[in-house]
């Protein structure tokens, strides 16, 4: 067990856990922080991604000790009033319906559109690729990430 | 208007303050606005009361209605409240939705998500507790005013004199309406004068769902609550001898580590399961149980047959063509009308089994405390598992409660108890509250799968090429899959349907829409290839088989509407301009029947660098009177791209007994960039009572597929996964 000192949505959060222990699992087990969700366990599916100092990253294969004093992002915390425009366009498209995946899928997209404010389809895939959508949500979250990129 | 007895009691007539949250489970998304908070233009009640078990008023015209059944992302939380509030006649903006607890007697209708029967079902239910709590307002309003109730009219949860002045609010007069009488006759709204149902309204959940703020079942959480994972045995017909206990009770983190046993005597139909015996592991993080998994040194034993993908091949086949198959239905001498026909087109098709893969695993919360029990989970058959539950442990009904939580998908899989009974079993053992969590590869290798299936289609053409003989013959692991009355039959003069079920020791269950997925897209690209044997249009084919069983139909019963069948088809090729030249893009059609909804569907694929890829699917539906078109349109997309990825990627093989596949890293989900480019659905326009849409999208959208597959590249596929290289389909062909 070790004490760490994380940067998580702009407030210091301290946690005592094995070093080995996974972002995903600090988040959520130790810091009730549960909007980042398990699916795999082994970054194929991407319902874990969170932002670290902006980039999308798989918090299930992120080991704690390797965050250092980087700024972390959980879906809790991309925007104050649920108002990011990628979670705008999610509600404009009626993109969920189970909901599962839906904060990975945002945290990509959102990462996406950081990068590259006016991604193509070809871009869209392969930024996306990586979160699985059980519910076959695909064809609206391609057009809320357009819809996304021209606001 | 339609007059109907009401069988609606209160529950109470007890006002309930805002505080106690009318006996909700506090920590849920209980207060799940329709609008965002900034529209929000009315305020939190200080009371509420209670209309009847789907009803509250809150004393400022806000109106919460509980949903009562599972939600597995079928948006049934958004569609079940928008028929209460239509017969309420209550502004949607002014309506919050809550997860009802499970109480049957209350609501009045099955709880249970399964069969995409939460609307067909609940429709006269929801109707009514809407109507009954509109006629107590009203009455009370009468009764306030001195006037007749026919002297008042309603508008947006304010009631006005017809020939006065005075109107006063849903929430001014809620006080007084509960203590009405329960009226013993209600009016229905005639269809057209639905304001609300047939419009497109947004998830309620949506706003939660884009914050990371609702509660899944895996992320429920109690004060002192334990987590608990489970290791089941590596290998179907295998059991749990002994592991290294002493070991991992020692690790850091971990509580207690044993083995349960989940069986009892009289297994209800819902408690399918391969392993009653398990090890569990209790402990405090889930990391921490992670690692004590790892560390897990066990000893099994063999107690039957390790069963691998080449057993299986061969037993369906076997089966298929050596067994003895049960008959089903037969209409007129298929075997003379086969022998004298112009042309035989015989072609055998496979399924392979596949894993239902929800993205939430599988995990329930269970509080055994003495003799009650608190249950909190993801389930789609609450009742069952309440009933397992109570026969499993010796507790009585009434000490069990369950409450749902949202879930992160379904497709049938929580429709199985063992897991929440796993849970309950450890939270006996413990004397604790604890929640079970599935890892992926825990929730993959101990599945409900999908089976396998095989199938052989025969059709015979006469000289002119009219379909005179059809015949369907059908075995699988769990179920055959034939549906001897459904299309073609009653089309077709000499006809049969014969089916066996195969042994097997792995567990299987309904997967959404069972059989159906497969039966659809063996007989619809069957019928492609028939069609194109006799030289005709494979739309004008069906529609001369669905006007012949409409106007002269073959045997005593058949169970699909003709005319509706061919309904979805015409509007389909009208809107997709179907025998349009569109070159460089192959399309394929395809139309099933199945859970009492009629889905059509084009599929429209193009070749890029020797790939397939879908641009754009065209589907007509037929559901009766659609409730929310929003999420009607939305879970008709999830089955066309469901059924699309699984029929093109996806499979779980065998191998002594384990499944291959353990995680997403082996096992083939579509993907972002696989998906079609454009989904778009028509609705046909109707006014016959809903039907459900969660599982009909799905099974034509292999058929089209197939089609469409066969004309890019001039190959059939009839084997699934259709990305399996040709040379193994072959293989599988000969079993």
């Amino acid at each position: 067990m070790a004490v760490f000192s994380l940067n998580i949505n702009g407030k210091k959060r301290e946690v005592d856990v094995d070093p080995a222990t996974p972002m995903l699992w600090v988040l959520r087990d130790h810091l009730d922080l549960v909007g980042t969700k398990y699916g795999c366990g082994i970054a194929q599916c991407g319902a874990c991604t969170i932002h670290m100092n902006g980039t999308a990253v798989r918090s299930c294969t992120m080991p704690v000790s390797a965050v250092g004093d980087r700024e972390v992002t959980t879906i809790e915390g991309l925007s104050q009033k649920g108002d990011h425009p990628v979670q705008k366009a999610w509600l404009e498209h009626d993109v969920p319906q189970c909901g599962y995946c839906q904060a990975g899928q945002i945290m990509s997209a959102a990462a996406l559109l950081d990068s590259n404010p006016n991604p193509g389809d070809a871009e869209i895939d392969a930024a996306m690729n990586g979160n699985l959508c059980r519910c076959g949500t695909y064809t609206r979250i391609k057009a809320a990430i357009k819809t996304a990129a021209s606001s | 208007m339609t007059l109907v007895k009401t069988s609606h009691k209160r529950r109470s007539f007890l006002k309930i303050s805002a505080a106690t949250g009318g006996g909700m489970l506090i920590g849920f998304n209980w207060m799940t606005s329709c609008s965002s908070p900034e529209e929000e233009t009315i305020a939190i009640p200080n009371e509420w009361f209670e209309m009847n078990g789907y009803i509250k008023i809150g004393d400022t015209g806000l109106v919460t209605i509980y949903s009562p059944n599972p939600e597995i992302g079928q948006n049934v939380m958004t569609s079940m409240p928008m028929i209460v509030a239509e017969e309420l006649d209550v502004n949607w903006e002014h309506v919050v939705v809550e997860q009802g607890m499970l109480d049957e007697d209350v609501f009045h209708n099955p709880q249970f998500a399964g069969g995409s029967l939460s609307i067909m079902l609940g429709w006269d239910a929801l109707r009514m507790a809407g109507a009954t709590g509109r006629r107590m307002l009203l009455e009370a309003a009468a009764g306030e005013w001195g006037v007749q109730v026919s002297d008042l009219q309603v508008r947006d949860g304010i009631i006005s004199e017809v020939n006065g002045d005075r109107s006063i609010s849903y929430g001014d007069i809620a006080s007084r309406a509960v203590d009405m009488e329960v009226p013993e006759e209600i009016e229905l709204k005639d269809p057209k004068d639905f304001k609300l149902i047939g419009t497109y309204q947004k998830n309620v959940v949506g706003p939660q769902l884009v914050t990371g703020k609702s509660v899944f079942g895996l992320d429920f959480k109690r004060e002192g609550m334990l987590l608990a994972m489970i290791q089941h045995p590596p290998a179907f017909g295998m059991k749990v001898k002994d592991f290294n206990q002493q070991e991992i009770k020692g690790m850091d983190g971990i509580r207690d580590a044993f083995i349960i046993d989940t069986g009892y005597e009289d297994e209800g139909r819902f408690d399918v399961n391969a392993f009653n015996q398990l090890i569990a592991i209790v402990g405090d993080s889930t990391w921490q149980l992670i690692n004590a998994k790892k560390a897990l040194k066990s000893n099994w034993e063999t107690e039957s047959t390790l069963e691998s993908n080449q057993s299986h091949a061969e037993s369906l086949a076997r089966d298929l063509d050596n067994g003895t198959l049960q008959e089903e239905r037969r209409d007129g001498d298929p075997d003379s009308a086969f022998a004298g026909a112009a042309k035989v087109i015989e072609r055998t098709y496979s399924a392979p089994i596949i894993a239902h893969n929800t993205l939430e695993p599988m995990n329930f919360f269970a509080h055994v405390n003495g003799d009650k029990v608190e249950l909190v989970g993801p389930t789609q058959t609450p009742n069952n598992l309440k009933e397992s539950t109570s026969k499993m442990l010796g507790i009585p009904l009434e000490n069990i409660t369950v409450a749902m939580t949202r879930m992160g998908g379904g497709f049938g899989r929580r429709l199985y108890t063992h897991y929440g009974l796993e849970a309950a079993a450890i939270s006996s053992k413990m004397s604790a509250p604890i929640k079970l969590i599935y890892s992926r590869e825990d929730d993959m290798t101990q599945g409900t799968y999908r089976p396998a299936y095989r199938s052989t289609y025969k059709a015979g053409l006469d000289e002119n090429n009219n379909l005179i003989a059809f015949s369907v013959k059908g075995v699988g692991f769990r179920e055959g899959p034939v549906f001897p009355n459904r299309f073609p039959a009653g089309a077709i003069d000499h006809y049969y349907a014969v089916k066996r079920v195969s042994p097997s020791n792995i567990s299987y269950g309904a997967w959404r829409a069972p059989r159906s997925h497969f039966t659809a897209g063996a007989e619809q690209s069957f019928l492609d290839e028939v069609a194109e044997a006799a030289g005709k249009d494979p739309i004008e084919l069906r529609l001369e088989l669905f006007d012949r069983a409409k106007t002269n139909p073959v045997g005593e019963e058949y169970e699909y509407d003709a005319e509706r069948y061919a309904g979805v088809l015409k509007l389909v090729r009208e809107k997709a301009n179907w025998g349009e030249d569109m070159p460089g893009v192959y399309r394929g059609v395809a139309a099933y029947f199945c859970h009492n909804s009629y889905v059509a569907q084009i599929l429209d694929l193009v070749m890029h660098n020797g790939q397939p890829k879908v641009k754009k699917v065209w589907c007509a539906v037929d559901c009766g009177i659609v409730i929310n078109r929003e999420g009607a349109k939305n879970i008709i997309e999830g089955g066309v791209v469901d059924g699309i990825g699984h029929a093109m990627y996806s499979e779980l093989q065998f191998e002594d007994g384990a499944p291959v596949q353990e995680n997403f890293n082996s096992y083939r989900l579509i993907r972002h960039g696989e998906a079609p480019e454009e989904i778009e659905v028509f609705f046909v326009e109707n006014d016959i009572s809903p039907t459900g849409l969660g599982e009909p999208g799905l099974p034509p959208a292999v058929g089209a597929l197939a089609s469409a597959l066969y004309r890019a590249t001039g190959q059939r596929y009839y084997h699934q996964p259709f990305t399996t290289k040709e040379q193994d389909q072959e293989s599988r062909l000969l079993g």
